[in-house]
């Protein structure tokens, strides 16, 4: 377990070099610099005198190094638009993001795990059919729209939740312990909502195909035949043989779940990395963006080796 | 197997594949609607109407869906959309499907540390967020032209389907056939065209179609976004970046995303039927049922 570990983290910071050197050599060859906008009362003088004080007038792979040593000091460059070290902008919009696309990870795994025990169970029922038609029609769904779509009825036609923001953002700071936890949890439901929806569809629907795999295999009717509890053998024999394609999912499901919360915050106006990306690209603010890029891999690859130890805690068969 | 009679032979099943029927039919049916919709609308894709009196109107007989804050007529701008639209996702899905095939089956035939190395890359493109690394590209080298955006949309999506064939390709260059074949003196080109790709490019079909409907959502939210069709373009998403106003007209959030929905699921259908017909192992383990009673029960949707 140990070893494996250490394989999987050594394999996994050369993935971050990787991606680290792709994302700064993609983003620094963009036409421009974070120095270029317009405005008629910054001369040339002083663009040029930012670019030489920020680096950007020496040869690329000088400023990679530069960014390299920046990194290895855990500031990653220096934002122009936040006036302050990318890591401390990082700091605050990190936790935002990852609220939101935990409490959707896990509300999505387990709706998305049972029904898709359920469906797999009661094959071609009524309720296998209503809700894989279902399920499929929010799988199809576009990020965004979606997203659209409650803002539009939960906050436009029925306005029982705010339409966005994170906090109620004149309120927030004059209510006591409890209100201001309810305001939050407010604000968090339509976002985590949407995202929860679209996400749980995909889970349950490979749910249901991994559960249909395992079903008509020999321990199962051994289980059967031992006159073990019908619920026993499903939940825990026939489970627990399919959680392993799932585990395998779960790792692959990151980018896209990331990429989905890029357009929920855009749409509930969720101040998290989405935002914080959005607001660099536009400005230019090419550390910034290089560090978004670069801890949305992280993220991704942080849930893969996670993935990774959770395949060998379920499947005895890796163990070794 | 002769590839004439296999085609023929999925084609068949296709059609007696109930779910697949109807995504076919929608299939088609947008296509048309895409082809001869424009040219049979009363307004034209980027006509505005009348920017005081019929701008933000509510959907009515001369305009079902609409117009949008510009007074532009949004049925017709759907319909134009969808010509854009499904251009974009159907030839980004054809560049992706190519690199990711030809990625794939080198890795898997030529293994050992080139096949190593290939995957480590391979890990590094996919742990990237794509839609995070599209909007900076897209952004930065603002304004993208449409052929641009078809190149990054295929650039970027072919990290998962390489896996896949890679994975055939190594099970497939075991079947004596292809020791057969290189006894005979084949090239190794010849091998991999001829031999290994006929037998890898099922899964690549499912990937493609599922695929198609992925990327028309994914055109739909960069274009969302402002950085995917350039307006006055109209595509599905670019509808909604420069028509929107939720509170003012919803029918602009409303109609296009009808559109985006039911392409993607006709797609979606589409791709999931493909994979009962076109992969006998699943079909095996997961519908245990006699061919002909598997046809007319298996109607997940």
């Amino acid at each position: 377990m140990r070893r494996l570990l250490v394989a999987r983290l050594w394999q996994s910071l050369i993935v971050v070099s990787i991606v680290t050197t792709i994302s700064f050599f993609v983003i620094r060859s963009a036409p421009g610099d974070p120095f270029s906008y317009e405005n008629q009362n910054v001369t040339p003088a002083i663009r040029d005198h930012w670019r030489a004080q920020f680096g950007y007038d020496r040869p690329l792979p000088e400023q990679f190094a530069r960014y390299v040593v920046s990194a290895a000091h855990g500031q990653f460059g220096y934002s122009f638009q936040m006036q302050e070290p990318v890591s401390t902008a990082l700091a605050q919009a990190i936790p935002r993001t990852l609220l939101l696309t935990g409490v959707s990870l896990t509300l999505s795994f387990a709706l998305g795990l049972v029904i898709g025990v359920v469906q797999a169970v009661r094959r071609d029922s009524w309720f296998d059919r209503t809700s894989s038609s279902v399920l499929l029609f929010f799988y199809s769904l576009p990020d965004f729209w979606g997203a659209l779509m409650t803002l539009l009825i939960f906050a436009y036609w029925w306005p029982i939740l705010p339409a966005g923001n994170i906090v109620d953002a004149t309120l927030h700071d004059y209510m006591s312990g409890w209100a201001a936890f309810v305001d939050r949890l407010r604000h968090l439901v339509l976002p985590a909502l949407s995202l929860t929806l679209l996400t749980m569809a995909g889970v349950s629907r490979f749910q249901r195909a991994a559960m249909l795999e395992v079903l008509p295999s020999d321990f199962i009717r051994t289980a059967r035949a031992k006159g073990l509890p019908e619920h026993e053998i499903i939940w825990r024999h026939a489970l627990r043989t399919a959680l392993t394609p799932m585990i395998t999912m779960l790792g692959l499901m990151l980018p896209a779940l990331l990429g989905g919360a890029l357009f929920i915050e855009k749409v509930f106006s969720w101040p998290g990395m989405g935002q914080l990306a959005a607001k660099a690209i536009d400005a230019r603010d090419y550390d910034l963006v290089t560090a978004t890029v670069v801890v949305g891999s992280v993220m991704v690859i942080i849930g893969n080796v996670i993935a990774d130890l959770l395949h060998v805690v379920v499947d005895p068969r890796i163990r070794e | 197997m002769n590839s004439e009679s296999g085609a023929r032979l999925v084609l068949r099943r296709l059609v007696h594949h109930r779910s697949a029927r109807w995504g076919l039919i929608v299939i088609a049916a947008l296509v048309l609607a895409a082809l001869v919709g424009p040219l049979l609308s009363a307004y034209s894709c980027n006509e505005q109407l009348d920017i005081v009196k019929l701008a933000n109107a509510r959907p009515s007989w001369s305009h079902p869906f609409g117009t949008d804050q510009y007074s532009r007529d949004v049925l017709t701008r759907v319909l134009c959309g969808a010509r854009v639209s499904l251009a974009v996702a159907t030839l980004a899905v054809l560049l992706s499907m190519t690199l990711g095939a030809a990625y794939g089956l080198v890795a898997g035939y030529v293994g050992g540390r080139v096949d190593s190395a290939m995957m480590r890359i391979l890990d590094g493109f996919l742990s990237i967020p794509r839609v995070l690394l599209l909007i900076a590209v897209l952004t930065l080298w603002h304004p993208v032209p449409i052929g641009g955006l078809i190149v990054l949309l295929g650039a970027t999506g072919w990290f998962g389907v390489s896996r896949l064939v890679r994975a055939e390709t190594m099970s497939a260059k075991q079947i004596d056939y292809v020791a057969a074949a290189r006894a005979l003196g084949a090239s190794d080109l010849r091998i991999l065209w001829r031999h290994l790709l006929p037998n890898v490019i099922s899964p690549v079909i499912v990937a493609a179609t599922l695929a198609v409907g992925n990327v028309i959502a994914l055109e739909a939210g960069l274009s969302y976004l402002g950085v995917g069709a350039q307006a006055p373009t109209a595509s599905w998403g670019s509808i909604f970046f420069d028509g929107i106003d939720l509170y003012a007209n919803w029918w602009v959030a409303l109609f296009p995303g009808i559109a985006i929905v039911a392409t993607v699921l006709a797609f979606n259908v589409l791709g999931d039927a493909l994979r009962d017909v076109l992969d006998p192992r699943q079909v095996h383990l997961a519908r245990p049922l006699p061919e002909e009673v598997m046809t007319e029960t298996s109607l997940s949707l």
